[in-house]
């Protein structure tokens, strides 16, 4: 009781000022590291940053509204080659690439989301899978090679700071893909937020009472598949410009495998989720390299049961708690 | 027309690899409604197990029934050890599991055995029965052991006390346990099975393929798809499917599209049999009851 | 005059003479060099599709540590950072990058894989970093105009395709060619070869080209393909798992063309034995590495002292893999790279050493075989000797073919 009374005593500012500064530390953080860091550890963040968006995308379609997918590696490596292609042969500047990945990636994912509203759970899982495996030769496949570079690949050359700003080419990408990135995750909140994360949660959990009640499953199901597909396949085209190179066998279903043990171990029916997925992608498998040299992957799969086994809902999930939880104890205390 | 049917028997070969792998991922999902990833890593972890034993001067027969065991054992520790834990979670988090699952065992494997290429011996006779030139005679008893391992599994879900109790475990955990049914072993007894499954499976498959610690990874996909299409919850349907895969796959990279493109071509086909046939061949169609 | 007046400049420029001489024995040091250590950089892939050929990575660790335990190179140890990329590009960006700006190494030793190694090409030429002797027969390496600091190892895949056309086109001129190949940078980098060696005759002569890709369970389907197609000559561009079950099947169906196998899966103990070494007589090859598991080097004092390190160094690993006296032959080169170096150890005079091997001579290349570079010959091994398989062993025959 009296806790209560506590907390409505304080004013809105009050209230809201710990978040506030929380989100400007984060703010800082962001904005100063490339500076404190050398170029390939800031590289490192652009990665965890292209990986958060294309997990952003996962979380949306398989998080908020259940369609499983195994294959999204496929959708970022459109991104990747509609970006690289687009470079290197018709010279196009790498900002405008982006748009042109968005495109593409949505019309894709739509329409394979057409014809998957048909298939649920194990169903679903294998169509997306096949559609991760399928990549690689799709992308090899010798009619193509004139414009994919076929197994060589395509080499790309990475951007300088533009109008002379004093950023390395490593820094000026990493702010870039931060603006990007913080766009993307804005847009993302506010549509899952509001009505459409509704009707997408609701068709994930009772899809029956969801139709019952208006909500037009097929355009939602297949729009968000579109949506989701856009998302990984910035994150896609971001990723090419930094690692400066796509190549077929880079985009093998192990790396659709690795976007969804991102995103679960992040928390996949959320938003921050893919932060801490991206995060997980980029750095434990070299903790889990430094641990042992001669069996690091076994000590990643440690690492994977071991993380189901204490936060099973993801890292936000744990977080929640760990926070309620503290919260708790400093009322007692307090 | 020769080349025809050699195809069809290569793709029967394949195809019963298939089958067997997907006759596990059947028992598994059959026990517990949850598709084990973790399955082919572990039939080849156990071909390994098989392979020491042969190689310390085991005889065969006795090594492929001793790691039969050993398997059945560790499926059954793997079960109670490691997936009890995350019974309840989230579908997707048992999921990361068994993808863990199957890192470790891939890692370990590479590690203790190295990647160079081992062979491993077939029980069968080398030379071709009755001159049959389309499948080999390890083809020929793969499939059959394959088939033997199907009628043995259908009998026992079908007839046996045992098979039903563990179907009824798996469908409705609640309902089961309230007549008694140890939920929890049935579970482990599922494991174990299909480890045993797997295991026969990596045996049989291992004198075609080579062993070595990456022999299943391309294999899983088929498997899958083929248990898929034959319907996730019938042991003969899995089986039928491997064989419909290997044979669709030999035949359209032979005569349709070439290699470059055989599996995009097999997988697309298959999904969309299951958009047609959303449960598969002979899987049974879920009515939920709102 | 006084005294002093000469005395003063005298003593400058003596002064000056004296200390000049020692900066002329000086040592000059590149990043991650000291009195008692050189840290090289290594991405291999130890994870993943390719993790078979981490044996590699490993061999040459071996070997280092023993050049180590033996007192190093001019009292220096060899630190070899070796790190794993799992064979994406993506990560052998990330893991050189490490390498190189956070770990400092003077230079990168031994990539593996084509589309890995031209993911950090730019980067490294770039920032004029040392990316030498890659695991890789692909021929673009070999292009010091353009890129002065990539340097590969082994004969090209193109060079050696073309022996084998030259000996279709000597042997077998109105031969029916089938060829399997690894749908990959590497099997296309072989079909070119063959292409290019057949000239004008390639187009009638190749009668079927088929490829597999290497998450596929067995290449059988491809073997009845080929037989099909009427070939009586095959060209096998496979890696060891699927060369084994290519051998083994097309024996198998009845079908005995002329076999052609490349260099990379011809190891008797690891390909032919499984595939059953009578379903192998008659294949030809080339080599330019002693085979391990061929008994015709039983006696050879190299192999003697190779069997030797391998038990003492690699105790559970098997010599029947090619890539054990691959990986010694690399690291060998390396040594002597590093010991021609002296106390130069900068990335400029490193690379200078690489581009100047005259007529080397290592215990593990075919008798007849060196390494020979020069700054405008960036390929230090183009010698190979066609070799067929008698049921037994490799016979060598011919003569060493290449420059």
């Amino acid at each position: 009781m009296m806790e209560a009374n506590a907390t409505a005593a304080l004013s809105p500012a009050k209230r809201l000022t710990p978040r506030l500064a929380a989100w400007a530390a984060l703010a800082v953080v962001a904005c100063g590291l490339p500076f404190a860091v050398t170029g390939y550890h800031t590289f490192q963040l652009t990665m965890v940053l292209v990986y958060s968006i294309a997990l952003l995308g996962l979380n949306m379609l398989t998080g908020y509204n259940g369609q499983i997918s195994l294959g999204h590696g496929a959708f970022y490596a459109l991104g990747a080659y509609t970006a690289a292609i687009l470079m290197n042969s018709l010279n196009v500047p790498y900002w405008a690439t982006l748009p042109a990945s968005a495109a593409v990636c949505l019309v894709a994912g739509f329409l394979f989301g057409l014809p998957a509203l048909r298939l649920e759970g194990l169903y679903l899982a294998l169509a997306t899978f096949a559609l991760g495996v399928t990549m690689p030769p799709l992308l090899k496949y010798k009619h193509f090679d004139a414009i994919t570079g076929g197994s060589q690949g395509i080499v790309i050359i990475k951007p300088d700071a533009p109008f002379g700003l004093p950023l390395t080419g490593d820094q000026w990408l990493y702010f870039f893909t931060l603006a990007i990135a913080v766009v993307l995750f804005v847009l993302a909140r506010n549509l899952l937020r509001g009505r459409v994360g509704r009707a997408l949660v609701a068709i994930r959990d009772h899809p029956i009472a969801a139709e019952a009640m208006g909500v037009n499953s097929s355009i939602y199901k297949s729009l968000t598949f579109g949506v989701s597909a856009m998302y990984t396949g910035i994150a896609g085209a971001l990723g090419a410009i930094a690692v400066q190179f796509v190549a077929p066998d880079s985009f093998d279903i192990f790396l659709s495998i690795s976007f969804l043990v991102g995103s679960v171990i992040g928390g996949i029916s959320s938003i921050a989720g893919a932060v801490f997925g991206g995060v997980f992608i980029v750095f434990v498998p070299n903790i889990a390299s430094q641990i042992s040299k001669a069996a690091p992957w076994a000590i990643y799969g440690v690492f994977l049961i071991g993380f189901m086994y204490l936060m099973p809902g993801g890292v936000v999930a744990f977080l929640r708690v760990a926070t309620a939880w503290a919260r708790r104890c400093f009322r007692k205390a307090g | 027309m020769n080349i025809f049917w050699e195809q069809v028997g290569s793709g029967l070969v394949t195809g019963g690899i298939y089958a067997s792998v997907a006759l596990a991922l059947v028992m598994i999902y059959q026990a517990t409604h949850q598709v084990n990833f973790a399955q082919g890593e572990m039939a080849m972890f156990s071909t390994y197990l098989a392979w020491s034993m042969i190689h310390a001067g085991l005889p065969y027969w006795v090594a492929f029934a001793l790691t039969v065991l050993i398997s059945f054992i560790g499926g059954i520790v793997i079960e109670r050890v490691i997936i009890r834990p995350v019974e309840n979670a989230p579908v997707l988090s048992v999921v990361v599991v068994f993808i863990g699952l199957l890192v470790i065992f891939n890692s370990l494997a590479g590690w203790i055995y190295t990647y160079t290429l081992k062979s491993f011996p077939s029980p069968f006779p080398s030379q071709p029965l009755f001159g049959f030139r389309y499948v080999s005679p390890h083809g020929i008893g793969a499939i059959g052991v394959t088939l033997v391992v199907l009628v043995l599994l259908y009998a026992f879900f079908r007839f046996t006390p045992l098979g039903l109790a563990m179907r009824a475990a798996a469908q409705n955990p609640a309902s089961a346990r309230l007549v008694g049914i140890r939920v929890g072993w049935m579970l482990a007894l599922g494991w174990g099975l299909a480890a045993a499954i797997g295991s026969v499976a990596g045996m049989m498959v291992a004198p075609i393929v080579y062993l070595d610690p990456n022999m299943m990874s391309g294999v899983l996909l088929y498997a899958f798809a083929a248990a898929l299409l034959g319907g996730i919850d019938s042991p003969g349907g899995a089986v039928l499917g491997g064989f419909i895969v290997g044979v669709l796959e030999n035949l359209v990279g032979a005569y349709v599209i070439g290699n470059d493109l055989k599996l995009s071509l097999a997988l697309v086909l298959i999904v969309g049999v299951l958009i047609v046939k959303p449960a598969g061949l002979f899987g049974r169609a879920l009515v939920t009851r709102v | 005059m006084s005294f002093k007046k000469v005395l003063t400049p005298a003593a400058v420029a003596i002064g000056l003479v004296v200390s000049a001489a020692p900066a002329v024995a000086a040592k000059h040091y590149g990043p991650g060099v000291t009195d008692t250590e050189i840290k090289i950089g290594q991405t291999m892939p130890y994870s993943g599709p390719a993790s078979a050929y981490g044996q590699i990575g490993k061999a040459e660790a071996a070997y280092i540590k023993m050049v180590n335990e033996e007192g190093g190179i001019n009292g220096r140890k060899i630190v070899l950072m070796s790190l794993d990329d799992g064979y994406s590009p993506p990560k052998t960006v990330e893991q050189t990058r490490k390498l190189v700006e956070e770990d400092q190494v003077l230079f990168m030793f031994g990539g593996l894989g084509t589309p890995t190694s031209t993911a950090v090409h730019k980067y490294l030429n770039a920032k004029k970093v040392p990316q030498l002797f890659l695991a890789t027969g692909a021929t673009k390496w070999g292009d010091p105009k353009h890129f002065h600091w990539t340097m590969g190892w082994q004969p090209s895949y193109q060079q050696e395709a073309k022996i084998y056309a030259a000996d279709i086109l000597k042997n077998h001129p109105h031969a029916k060619i089938g060829v399997l190949y690894q749908n990959d940078d590497y099997g296309k980098d072989y079909l070119k070869g063959l292409v290019d060696g057949l000239g004008a005759k390639a187009k009638t002569m190749i009668v079927k080209e088929v490829s597999y890709e290497t998450s596929e369970p067995t290449v059988d389907s491809q073997i009845v393909q080929l037989k099909g197609s009427g070939a009586d000559v095959f060209v096998n561009i496979t890696t060891p798992k699927f060369a084994a079950q290519a051998i083994r099947q097309a024996y198998d169906i009845g079908w005995h063309p002329v076999q052609y196998l490349n260099n990379v899966s011809n190891s008797t103990g690891a390909v032919l034995k499984p595939a059953g070494l009578e379903k192998a007589k008659g294949v030809i090859s080339t080599a330019y590495i002693k085979d391990a598991s061929d008994k015709q080097w039983d006696n050879d004092a190299d192999m003697i002292k190779f069997q030797a390190w391998m038990k003492k160094y690699m105790p559970n690993d098997d010599p029947a893999n090619n890539f054990n006296p691959y990986g010694y032959t690399v690291a060998q080169t390396l040594v002597h790279v590093l010991k021609a170096c002296g106390d130069d150890l900068t990335r400029a005079n490193v690379m200078k050493q690489a581009a100047s091997i005259h007529h080397l001579k290592l215990p593990m290349l075919l008798p007849g075989i060196t390494i020979n570079t020069s700054p405008t010959d960036y390929y230090p091994l183009e010698q190979l000797q066609l070799e067929r398989f008698d049921g037994q062993n490799w016979e060598l025959y011919g003569n060493i073919m290449g420059k």
